[in-house]
């Protein structure tokens, strides 16, 4: 009988294999490696904006984002208040969901209910090419074609309805430029370009709804809207929220479009008519051209505040997104 | 006795004008595929009809003809007549919302909105635009009454459907559906999906409440349907596929005295 | 028979009531649908007329010839073509390694303290707007290194698109049946050849989905170069090679060469141009919208054919 020879012990590609577990050994430092590069970087982006402004944050304090009526940017001084973009960014961003909301829960409605089967890839994919329009060329387009033949006769019509309106008209005082650049242009196509990522997760929220509770709806006699309407949005709720903060998260970060149709102004008025800045736009336009040091530093706080903005809305977001899924109605068993 | 296939016309030739509710050559179609081939039964008022068959072979479909909430499959289609007190609700111009109050409906599987319990069964009378308070809370009462629950639910009408054990949450859709005073009540397996004791309760409900309504059941329990109801429809599949109905019948008769023998050998257990 | 109560209220109103759910029915459901159109309209008009204005500008110069000064006739943007595509090559090699790796990891141990933190630090770092991640790149590297470099650019395009590889990645490699890695395993495969070899291939066709999405995004973004890439008209690859063959430069060094100087890119371009008060200059930002849509929509819709081509290859 043959003697069936075995591998000898000492070999040093055996040993080798055994203490690296045939290689998985290295496997497993190495997709820990790039996990770890993965949160270094979050925390790197986050660490490295506070140290990189710790110098306005010294000099500036608290006020540097709060709201003042005397909000100064003035390279030349040495004087920053940032005030102005901080309320650019949070009234465009504001009025763009807001105007987004009820055009995306509609559209998502109509493509999760209502549309007929044949249309309904072809619609999907329309709405979600709209997200795949690059930033800089709705900017393109919102300058020479949007502005003029849109926003400037919406924005005449808001001068004249709201203009003599109390409380309001500080929001809404004439005359809007003859481009159109202003802060009611930015929200608009703001608007345009957050719809399709509201619309999405809205849509899926929806068809992730059990038919059962259509059924129990309709089957007591209501119509499709009142099933909609009292049924569906009630259960979906939370998941269209998430939708809705996703959106508003996009809207604050946008910058191209914003700083193409914006104006580009630095003063802080609160009318939508007239030009202004947000924070992304203000950090496209200054950040090469810094004049000194605390002027970078400034800016760099002013990422850093973008940042943190942005983040809390992220964990709102991923807050209600948990709530949800602790909530989701179980099927009792009896 | 002459013994028929379809419809036993002697059960129906003189009260035909005091049936609740009719269906008259009923097909269903989804797209080109006959699922049910020329139905034909005669549900009698205040009396619980049971539907039975092997599965597959049609019963929710029929059940959901009986209000039309087969329309909501976008394929599917129906011909022939349906009909409530004398009139064809599958005709044009109908309004199936204003049918679908009539003739309520209560699933398989329980499924409570995801609002309080006092919300749920106040939501059928909302729709119809009832919205005092004395109204509502009356009309709530009643209907959790009927369903043999409001002791339980009395003192936490606030809390949310779900919060409420399997058993009781059926109890709670069937109050639902009574709170818009339906005149007849449609039952897809209303028991199947809970427990032993939880079935017989909700047996006795039925048995409750055939008084006031007309109720038909669909059923794959058999031993539930000879317990409970009244009359007794046997379906099954024919060779294309198309469910049809075999018998009908007072449940006695289907039960101890069949006319068909394949009713004979689904009853006696020999198959399905 | 008596009325009862419910009866009596709703017969006080019943027609009225009925016809008005009945209305606010029809409007409501038409609303919706009316919206939907409403949102087709901008994605028709801006396709529509970068068609128009770009496609009269642009002609066989435009892809050919870098840029010339204005008044002169002629000169394209093949400076800008040939960066993007530098630029993309860049972000592909410094983004795609890493994020598979950690998505790797995720999926197989979603709750450990890493997986969770590594969940968690995606979302938040796809919340980060692009403008910020530049601000970053440049505090890293554009000042250290004292210039601006294509590779700077590359770096900051990848950590934006990694959230998404890392996110498609692990979803795809979940949907592998898990009887798939054990049969694997069960023969004795080691972890990483199950992974890498059975796995991956697996979820090879969500992977590359995944993969061309964030691409097409990663060439419309232009932020994050405004720190870091910065911009050069006279940049040309072809130039660049022949002059380090000439010279008798390594092939290393050639590569350098590449990558370490400013680049433009097409959306870069296009914003640069299209604030320049000079017509001819706005003509080509138009021309350069045409192209840079021509790409970014090829290869979203090549994206969605290949995934329903899936689909319907899996349905049987």
């Amino acid at each position: 009988m043959k003697k069936i020879s075995v591998p000898q012990r000492n070999h040093w590609l055996a040993r080798f294999q055994q203490s690296t577990h045939h290689g998985d050994a290295l496997w497993s430092v190495l997709i820990i490696f790039a996990s770890l590069i993965l949160l270094a970087l979050v925390i790197g982006i986050g660490w490295m904006l506070w140290q990189q402004s710790a110098e306005a944050r010294i000099k500036f304090g608290w006020s540097f984002v709060l709201p003042t009526s005397n909000s100064t940017w003035d390279p030349d001084s040495g004087v920053f208040q940032a005030w102005a973009f901080v309320y650019g960014t949070l009234i465009t961003s504001l009025l763009a969901i807001l105007l987004a909301i009820p055009i995306s829960v509609g559209i998502a409605i109509f493509l999760a209910e209502l549309c007929p089967e044949a249309i309904r890839l072809p619609l999907n994919w329309m709405i979600e090419l709209l997200a795949a329009i690059p930033s800089v060329v709705y900017g393109l387009w919102g300058i020479f074609i949007f502005l003029p033949k849109v926003v400037v006769p919406v924005g005449e019509g808001l001068a004249t309805v709201f203009g003599q309106v109390p409380l309001l008209n500080s929001f809404f005082t004439g005359p809007i430029p003859l481009s159109g650049s202003s802060r009611l242009a930015a929200s608009m196509i703001l608007t345009i370009m957050i719809i399709p990522t509201v619309t999405a997760i809205t849509r899926d929220v929806l068809l992730a709804i059990p038919n059962t509770q259509r059924e129990a709806a309709m089957g007591m006699g209501s119509t499709r809207w009142e099933m909609i309407w009292q049924v569906l949005l009630p259960y979906g709720l939370s998941g269209i929220l998430g939708a809705v903060i996703l959106g508003l998260g996009r809207a604050l970060g946008e910058t191209m479009a914003v700083t193409m149709v914006i104006g580009n102004s630095l003063e802080a008025t609160n009318s939508l008519l007239k030009p202004g800045s947000t924070m992304a736009s203000l950090l496209a336009n200054q950040f090469k051209e810094a004049v000194s040091q605390l002027h970078t530093d400034a800016m760099l706080e002013i990422g850093l505040t973008l940042f943190v903005i942005t983040l809390i809305l992220n964990l709102i977001a991923r807050f209600l997104v948990w709530q949800v899924a602790r909530r989701t109605p179980q099927e009792a068993r009896a | 006795m002459e013994t028929k296939i379809a419809v036993s016309k002697n059960v129906t030739e003189s009260a035909e004008s005091r049936n609740k509710m009719e269906i008259k050559n009923l097909s269903v179609f989804y797209r080109k595929f006959r699922a049910l081939a020329e139905i034909n039964i005669a549900v009698h008022p205040n009396r619980i009809t049971a539907i039975i068959g092997p599965s597959g072979c049609g019963k929710s479909t029929l059940l959901r003809s009986f209000n039309r909430m087969n329309d909501l499959t976008p394929s599917a289609h129906m011909d022939g007549e349906i009909i409530l007190d004398g009139e064809n609700i599958n005709a044009s111009g109908v309004d199936v919302v204003d049918v679908r109050r009539r003739v309520g409906m209560v699933f398989q599987r329980p499924n409570p909105f995801p609002k309080s319990i006092y919300d749920n069964v106040a939501f059928g009378p909302r729709l119809y635009g009832i919205r005092r308070r004395n109204d509502l809370n009356e009309i709530v009462e009643k209907s959790l009454r009927q369903a043999a629950l409001w002791e339980e639910v009395k003192d936490k009408l606030h809390q949310s459907g779900f919060s409420l054990s399997g058993g009781q949450q059926q109890r709670l859709c069937i109050a639902r559906a009574l709170a818009v005073e339906p005149e007849v009540i449609l039952m897809d397996e209303p028991a199947s999906a809970l427990d032993p004791i939880s079935t017989l309760r909700i047996e006795e409900l039925m048995r409750d409440l055939v008084q006031d309504y007309t109720i038909i059941i669909v059923t794959h329990n058999m031993q539930q349907a000879a317990r409970v109801s009244d009359y007794t429809a046997m379906m099954m599949i024919d060779d294309h596929r198309a469910g049809r109905m075999i018998e009908f019948n007072e449940t006695n008769v289907i039960f101890t005295n069949p006319k068909d023998k394949r009713t004979e050998d689904y009853v006696t257990g020999r198959f399905g | 028979m008596t009325t009862t109560r419910f009866q009596e209220l709703i017969a006080k109103n019943e027609a009225a009531h009925a016809r008005g759910r009945r209305i606010t029915n029809i409007v409501m459901l038409t609303i919706t649908g009316f919206l939907t159109l409403l949102a087709i309209i901008p994605l028709f008009w801006i396709i529509g007329y970068v068609i128009y204005r770009g496609g009269s500008t642009i002609n066989l110069d435009f892809f050919t010839q870098l840029s010339r000064p204005l008044g002169m006739t002629g000169g394209g943007v093949l400076f800008s073509i040939e960066g993007t595509i530098v630029l993309a090559i860049l972000s592909c090699i410094f983004a795609i390694p890493p994020g598979v790796l950690a998505a790797f990891y995720v999926a197989r141990n979603p709750n450990t303290p890493l997986g969770t933190a590594l969940r968690f630090g995606t979302d938040v770092l796809a919340g980060v707007p692009s403008i910020v991640m530049g601000l970053f790149i440049y505090t890293l590297i554009v000042v250290p290194e004292k210039h601006y470099s294509a590779w700077a650019g590359g770096l900051a395009l990848a950590i934006l698109m990694l959230p998404t590889i890392v996110r498609t990645t692990e979803e795809m490699l979940k949907l592998v049946p898990h009887t798939l890695r054990e049969a694997s395993l069960g023969l004795g495969a080691p972890e990483w050849k199950t992974s890498l070899s059975v796995m991956f291939p697996a979820a090879l066709n969500g992977i590359i989905t995944g993969f061309l999405l964030a691409i097409s995004r990663s060439i419309g973004e232009t932020a994050p170069l405004l720190f870091t890439a910065l911009g050069n008209e006279q940049y040309d690859i072809g130039t660049i090679i022949r002059g380090g063959i000439q010279s008798h430069q390594s092939l290393s060094a050639i590569i350098g060469r590449i990558i370490n100087q400013p680049v433009d890119s097409l959306p870069l371009t296009l914003w640069k141009y299209a604030q320049q008060p000079y017509p001819e200059r706005i003509d080509q930002s138009w021309g350069v919208a045409l192209v840079l849509m021509s790409f970014v929509l090829s290869v979203e819709i090549i994206a969605r054919l290949w995934v329903e081509s899936r689909k319907r290859a899996l349905q049987g």
